[in-house]
């Protein structure tokens, strides 16, 4: 992408996560800066889901440090509120609430959560609908909608939240190809906007298109990382290029 | 007492003659028979035909069977209702402790989990008939608030007994509710900020409640059918009046019409609501 990169927004430093013995994630240290968009690739149980988790602390670290915005995370007298309001995330079973309709799924958190105006919400977020294009389905209800669409949806609720970043959880992993487009196209305009986003995901063509930035993780580490162009032709270690050769 | 294999008048000990079909195909016809849905109008036509065979065999210079029991029809009516009444009133205090209950076995504080995990087990598998009499002789008749005296009366233990296994139910109920919405649905809610309370008020019971009316439904037929138990205690209720009829009557030959019109009472309360918890739940089946 073009646009310029701002200050870190997110660091993390040598976190570890362990459940019981099994170690999930294991000295990782990364650094997202503002309007940069970062993708993590690797296999499945990588601890790539995990990491993502650990940053807005739905999954608490055992080890390390992780500052968003300059909150730290890894902190018993975390204010998740705080952390909360400037991090959305999307997961890929969208997880909408199936009995509000979709400009209620996009209002609840900002009506509730931060009391603000009813119409001042409602507002907004006919706009947010307008920007993932699906104006027109603000009143269905997430079960008449398509994959691709709840989707969406999911990421305009994030976004009313005004978060700082967004985390996006293999958000195209259930859809079927066509689908597939609408939201990674979604995406695709929010990081030419400039919103700091990470992504987790397995759509290799869409990360070398949209990412500044790419890690491979592998049994709970990070093997390598680079821009997308060095990293696609040049991987440097064996276990990326045996990764790459299969899913390229 | 000699049994007598015929010509007796009292139409209980006459011998029932069952068709000559093989055994088996009885059986299954039977079975058939009870699975459809004529079996409400047999119950109707039973319970009514042993009314007009009762009046047919009766002796000339007593009032007719049928009179009798229009006679005393009122009168067990507003023992019924009275059933009804303790049943509603069971219900909603069963209902309030055991949403509270229920919920008190999701908290995050590990003690409030604990007791109210025991005391749904403990009143969830107690014979209701026990935790009646545990209400009626372990309550005082009269407790002392301030400088009042509040008397108990004993419909009001009654209905705190049966509200006992009611409330265990209905914890079960609430708590399987809760449970049956997706983890997804916190997380997301988390995620967004959502208080706790807040994501189970707005979010997790609003689904919820739809999956926990039919067993809540069921679970009011039950307890209606149960209030019968009071008389045991001492309560008039509905029960209790037809005993009294029938004594008052002293007439053998009442005692299948009697107690067929009780059981018709309850039978035409509770019929109706057990078909629309059956509706209901095949239709929140479909929908998540």
């Amino acid at each position: 992408m073009t646009h310029e990169l701002g200050e870190p927004v997110v660091v993390i430093d040598r976190i570890e996560k362990r459940f019981g013995a099994l170690v999930v994630l294991k000295d990782i240290s990364l650094t997202v800066r503002r309007g940069e968009c970062v993708c993590i690739i690797g296999p499945s149980g990588s601890g790539k889901s995990t990491l993502l988790r650990a940053i807005n602390a739905l999954v608490p670290v055992s080890k390390g440090s992780i500052k968003v915005d300059g909150i730290e995370v890894n902190d018993p007298d975390l204010d998740k509120l705080a952390l909360r309001r400037k991090v959305g995330i999307v997961f890929q079973q969208y997880n909408l609430f199936p009995h509000r309709t979709a400009l209620e799924n996009v209002m609840m958190a900002p009506l509730h959560v931060l009391k603000q105006q009813k119409a001042d919400v409602e507002e907004r977020a006919k706009r947010l609908l307008a920007k993932v294009r699906l104006s027109e389905k603000q009143d269905t209800y997430p079960g008449e909608l398509s994959g691709g669409q709840q989707q969406r949806v999911a990421i305009a609720r994030s976004l009313a939240m005004s978060p700082t970043v967004m985390l996006f959880d293999e958000v195209t992993a259930a859809l079927d190809p066509e689908t597939k487009k609408e939201v990674l196209f979604a995406i695709r305009e929010l990081a030419a906007e400039g919103m700091t986003c990470i992504l987790v995901t397995h759509e290799m063509g869409f990360a070398a298109e949209v990412a500044d930035h790419i890690y491979f993780t592998d049994g709970g580490m990070i093997v390598e990382h680079g821009p997308p162009g060095e990293f696609f032709k040049n991987a440097r270690h064996e276990r990326t290029r045996a990764f790459l050769d299969q899913v390229l | 007492m000699k049994p007598v294999a015929n010509g007796s008048d009292l139409p209980v000990l006459l011998p029932i003659r069952l068709p000559a079909l093989p055994a088996s195909e009885f059986g299954d016809r039977l079975v058939a028979f009870f699975a459809s849905r004529r079996a409400f109008v047999a119950i109707v036509v039973l319970a009514a035909s042993s009314v007009a065979a009762a009046a047919a065999a009766d002796a000339p210079m007593r009032p007719g069977i049928f009179e009798t029991v229009l006679k005393w029809a009122p009168l067990i009516g507003t023992g019924f209702l009275f059933n009804l009444a303790i049943s509603v009133a069971s219900m909603m205090v069963g209902t309030l402790a055991g949403v509270l209950l229920g919920l008190g076995q999701i908290s995050l504080l590990r003690p409030v989990r604990a007791i109210s995990w025991v005391a749904t087990q403990f009143f969830r598998n107690s014979p209701w008939l026990v935790l009646l009499f545990f209400a009626m002789f372990l309550l005082p008749f009269e407790i002392r608030i301030g400088g009042f005296v509040v008397s108990l009366p004993a419909w009001f233990k009654a209905i705190i007994g049966l509200a006992l296994p009611v409330m265990a139910n209905v914890a079960e109920i609430v708590r399987g509710g809760i449970n049956s919405v997706p983890v997804g649905q916190w997380e997301s809610a988390e995620s967004l900020a959502f208080s706790r309370m807040q994501t189970l008020w707005r979010i997790i019971l609003p689904q919820a409640v739809k999956r926990m009316i039919p067993p809540w439904m069921n679970l009011y037929a039950i307890l209606t059918m149960a209030t019968t138990l009071i008389s045991v205690v001492g309560i008039q209720d509905a029960m209790t009046l037809t005993r009294g009829a029938l004594v008052a009557e002293a007439r053998t030959e009442l005692y299948l019409p009697f107690y067929s019109l009780l059981l018709l009472y309850f039978f035409a309360y509770c019929y109706p609501i057990a078909r629309l918890t059956q509706r209901l739940e095949r239709r929140y089946a479909v929908k998540l």
